[in-house]
């Protein structure tokens, strides 16, 4: 399983994975925002943390969809379902894998564009807070779509199609959560902690459902 | 150890590919699957291999180690494609199989370097996969079969793009894994060079 944890980052890290465009993706975005809504500053940082909470989302979406069709391509995919080790702790760790080589370098990038969005301290800090707890949802929901479109040859934007719907809790929650850090009467912890109770239901509902849909998607 | 099909058949979409094949195999047995294009050899080692359902027959091991289900957890497989990575070197991709499928009880398997001695391409362990020619990376997949020891093997179209030299090796493979008490399942266009044998001859339906 570690064994599975190490090929997968390494792969995603080594000649045009998706840990570089999934970050370039994230920075492409926010660094537009600026130029399209204009200079004012107090607008900007506003909307910052939405803004970097969207980015983050559609850059996770990015890479979702070569989670599992890369290895049913080159055939390693049946000899991870011959395995006695549970599938469902097969997938768990792919998904792992593919948060910290995708999901972990957004969050490590989110204080840079948050400064270009103008955001004080406080703000970058809860952002990077909500991101690091609420884009592992994004990648076990995603492995789910991943597993449904595995046979598709042009499933990437499926699978986002498939994936958004169910994600959208996941932004709701986040961005509530840091504007409740950063505006002082809402309170900061009952989002965060559904944010929290999302990831961690998706963590065992995601695995299960991926599971189930490779079984089924052999030929 | 034996393994035992009974009655198996099975389907894609609505047609049935193959009805009512069984066989039993002991330690050491081989059995080779011969057949024209279509008539269902790869279907039947895909059942074989758990990764498609039969529809109907049984499948099941004799006196093999108890905690195993089905016998797909004591196969290896080598499908068409070869199940290695062309963006990391040999030995990753041998070393991240041998650590991810471990040994199945009863033996064990050899170091990345004698495996890869052993298919005639030793020194290239530290070239990425996707460098080496169709031949080599054939040959690697079959080294994938010695660095996790597994008493069954699945083999489909084994030898397809090897040259002469390469069947002969591949032949002294499957000998070598049959006398350790193996069990071995080829489907084949070519003779595979071995002994004694049984063989299956697929005739597909005609429709």
């Amino acid at each position: 399983m570690i064994a599975l944890f190490f090929r997968d980052l390494k792969l995603s890290v080594r000649a045009g994975g998706g840990t570089m465009i999934g970050v370039l993706f994230f920075m492409t975005v926010v660094a537009v925002v600026p130029f399209g809504v204009g200079p004012d500053l107090n607008l900007l940082s506003r909307i910052g943390p939405a803004m970097l909470w969207i980015g983050a989302l559609l850059a996770s979406l990015l890479g979702l969809d070569r989670l599992f069709q890369a290895e049913r391509e080159d055939g390693s995919l049946d000899l991870l379902l011959m395995q006695e080790t549970p599938l469902l702790m097969t997938v768990f760790v792919k998904c792992a894998a593919h948060w910290a080589a995708t999901g972990l370098p957004l969050v490590i990038a989110s204080p840079l564009l948050g400064l270009f969005m103008n955001m004080n301290e406080l703000a970058i800090g809860a952002t990077m807070l909500t991101l690091l707890a609420g884009t592992p949802a994004i990648t076990f929901i995603g492995a789910v779509g991943a597993a449904v479109a595995v046979a598709l040859p042009r499933g990437g934007l499926l699978v986002s199609i498939l994936v958004l719907p169910l994600a959208i809790p996941v932004l709701i929650f986040g961005v509530s959560a840091v504007y409740a850090a950063i505006e002082d009467p809402a309170p900061f912890l009952p989002p965060f902690m559904i944010l929290m109770a999302i990831t961690l239901f998706f963590a065992v509902i995601g695995p299960v459902a991926a599971a189930a849909a490779l079984r089924h998607s052999a030929d | 150890m034996r393994l035992l099909a009974e009655g198996l058949s099975a389907r894609r979409g609505e047609d049935l590919i193959f009805n009512d094949i069984s066989f039993a195999l002991g330690a050491g047995d081989a059995l080779v699957v011969t057949g024209p294009n279509g008539s269902g050899k790869s279907t039947l080692l895909r059942v074989l291999a758990g990764l498609l359902q039969a529809e109907s027959g049984r499948l099941r091991i004799e006196g093999g180690p108890a905690e195993f289900a089905h016998p797909h957890e004591l196969s290896h497989y080598l499908g068409h494609r070869n199940a290695m990575k062309r963006e990391l070197t040999v030995r990753e991709n041998l070393s991240f199989w041998q650590r991810f499928m471990g040994d199945s009880p009863g033996g064990s398997g050899v170091d990345i370097d004698a495996a890869a001695e052993a298919v005639g391409l030793a020194g290239i362990t530290h070239l990425p996969f996707g460098y080496l020619s169709a031949g080599q990376q054939r040959r690697m997949a079959m080294a994938k079969l010695l660095v996790a020891y597994r008493p069954i093997w699945l083999l489909d179209e084994p030898t397809a793009a090897l040259d002469a030299g390469a069947d002969r090796l591949f032949a002294a493979l499957v000998t070598a894994h049959l006398e350790r008490g193996g069990i071995i399942i080829a489907a084949t266009h070519q003779p595979l060079g071995l002994g004694s044998t049984q063989s299956l001859q697929m005739k597909g339906f005609t429709h």
